[in-house]
């Protein structure tokens, strides 16, 4: 069989398991829309001055939350379900067949990403739907680029974090540890420019500040040129090429108990 | 083709300080049925998953269907089938869509509904895997190891938790494996269970192979004494004078160990017709693997 046709048909598999946990599918669609519904509705519905002019907190939030929902579709579902995976056995015994590692792991980050931009494609349609957001048309092609650069970034990201998680008991805590906190200042789940210069020195230092940034450039609805971030992509793709190294070096096949 | 699957010289592997494998030499040929039996932390693990790839030996050389397993190739996975103790499968898939996606991965599998029927798992075919039972599940993680119809299984202690009636379908499915010339390596812990399917048999102690041969040779070099036993009356005359054994109890059971078998029975027979007692329970027997394995392992326990 020849790769491309193998990795299909692996990715076909990933999906049909992927849905018969309709608990963990469920949560995996409804954590982003309820973010994208609680925090225009705490913060307020009134004008803020995001973009330089006054905007809605929904204009805000859709960028944001679509952030969010790569980042919880690569790194976080990613991470849990390969340390998952590790600690049953099931990559083991991938590795006892001839389905090159390449293909079974491209297979899940495939997987991952194509529910991470099912999300996305959710998160915009409801805030153009519902909550009166202006989606840009000249920033489309800034805004789908930063949402691939974003998957496999942080895709190589939830690989690596795999190799400091202990034991499946404890993925849950470290994983989120890890993400949590730099989603609550990184301008993902609140504006942060009312925050403290050393948080922004913080959160400028980690890639969910600088996705974050790029997906709200690539969705500003007053930008007039293409709305790349080069900066910000560029920061965010350092983290990416350290991810993949350091998942290179300490994945592992076999269970840690 | 050569006629041989597995050839093993001087297999040598360390964890940090710890010595797991301490000069190893196995010859497993085609179509045998190989166990590798030994205590916990004798080296089988270890042992089988170098020949399966998923370790790096310290020194040694190793040939499995000709490959160096150590270099992970494509064709070599492709011709072997591994069963592991500890491993899963995709939880959410049923039985027959595991086995299809495994399938997938050979170039020339079994057909589906030969594994199926091979491990038994006809009727649980469109059931989800995390509804199977534990033996199902085990059921199943062989049929996975089948599916790519490898020439060469490994099979890490297979009935392992089995029930009897469980095991026994297992063997037959292993004895059936045989018929289909597939070599198999088995590890266990079972004495009976390698008596009764190997064609050769190694003894792992301490890193070392301290016995290899024939499950009936190694019995028969390691111990060529028969029991007899049986329980006579209180009213008995004394036995004949050769049968006589230190441990011999009138009125309870009688254990006799003899050199000399058929000798020993033929006038012990003669004194019960003479004298009309009945010999209850008569047992006659010889010297089973168990027997074997507990002494080579307590002489390895000793010398250490």
């Amino acid at each position: 069989m020849n790769p491309a046709h193998l990795m299909m048909r692996q990715i076909g598999y990933e999906n049909r398991s992927f849905w018969r946990n309709p608990a963990a599918a469920f949560f995996t669609f409804f954590f982003p829309l309820m973010f994208l519904f609680l925090f225009p509705n705490i913060f307020g519905d009134e004008e803020m001055n995001y973009f330089g002019r006054p905007t809605s907190l929904n204009t805000f939030y859709v960028p944001t939350i679509a952030a969010f929902s790569v980042i919880t579709a690569c790194y976080t579902n990613l991470a849990m379900s390969i340390t998952f995976l590790r600690d049953e056995g099931v990559l083991k015994r991938k590795r006892g067949t001839p389905l090159p590692p390449a293909t079974y792991l491209g297979a899940r980050i495939a997987h991952s990403t194509l529910i991470g931009i099912l999300l996305v494609g959710i998160v915009v349609i409801v805030g153009v739907l519902f909550f009166d957001v202006d989606a840009p048309s000249n920033t489309v092609p800034a805004f789908l680029v930063t949402v691939a650069v974003g998957a496999a970034v942080f895709s190589a990201l939830g690989m690596a974090i795999t190799g400091v998680v202990p034991n499946s008991d404890a993925a849950p805590a470290v994983i989120n540890f890890s993400i949590l906190p730099l989603l609550f200042i990184s301008d993902v789940f609140i504006p942060i420019r009312d925050a403290p210069e050393w948080l922004k020195n913080v959160a400028e230092v980690f890639p969910v500040y600088h996705f974050a940034q790029a997906m709200l450039g690539s969705f500003d609805p007053f930008r007039e040129d293409a709305g790349f971030e080069w900066g910000h992509l560029a920061v965010v793709a350092i983290w990416g090429v350290a991810g993949a190294v350091f998942a290179l070096k300490k994945f592992s096949w076999e269970p840690r108990r | 083709m050569s006629d041989t699957a597995i050839e093993v010289r001087g297999l040598k592997k360390s964890y940090g300080e710890l010595a797991a494998v301490r000069g190893v030499d196995l010859t497993v040929q085609v179509g045998q049925i190989f166990a590798l039996l030994g205590p916990n932390g004798a080296g089988k693990t270890t042992t089988v998953e170098i020949l399966e790839g998923y370790r790096k030996r310290n020194a040694g050389e190793v040939s499995v269907l000709g490959f160096d397993p150590e270099r992970n190739e494509r064709a070599f996975k492709e011709r072997i089938g591994v069963v592991l103790q500890e491993t899963g499968v995709e939880r959410f898939l049923t039985v027959s869509e595991v086995i299809e996606l495994y399938r997938g991965y050979y170039p020339d599998p079994l057909p589906l509904d030969e594994v199926i029927a091979v491990v038994g798992l006809q009727e649980k075919r469109d059931v989800r895997v995390n509804k199977l039972s534990g033996g199902q599940q085990r059921r199943l993680d062989v049929a996975v190891g089948l599916s790519g119809n490898p020439e060469l299984l490994f099979l890490d202690e297979p009935t392992t938790g089995f029930d009897p009636s469980a095991r026994r379908n297992a063997w037959d499915m292993i004895r059936n494996l045989r018929s289909l010339g597939k070599t198999v390596l088995l590890t266990t812990h079972y004495m009976d269970e390698a008596q009764s399917l190997a064609d050769r048999v190694a003894i792992i102690v301490g890193g070392r192979i301290v016995a290899d041969g024939p499950p009936g040779a190694l019995v028969g070099a390691a111990a060529t004494q028969t029991r007899i036993s049986f329980r006579v009356g209180r009213a008995a005359p004394p036995l004949p004078a050769r049968l006589r054994s230190p441990d011999q109890a009138v009125g309870e059971i009688v254990s006799i160990t003899s050199e000399d078998p058929t000798r020993d029975l033929h006038e012990l027979t003669a004194w019960a017709i003479e004298n009309r007692v009945e010999l209850e329970e008569l047992d006659v027997s010889r010297p089973n693997l168990e027997d074997v394995y507990l002494q080579l392992t307590a002489d390895e326990a000793v010398s250490r």
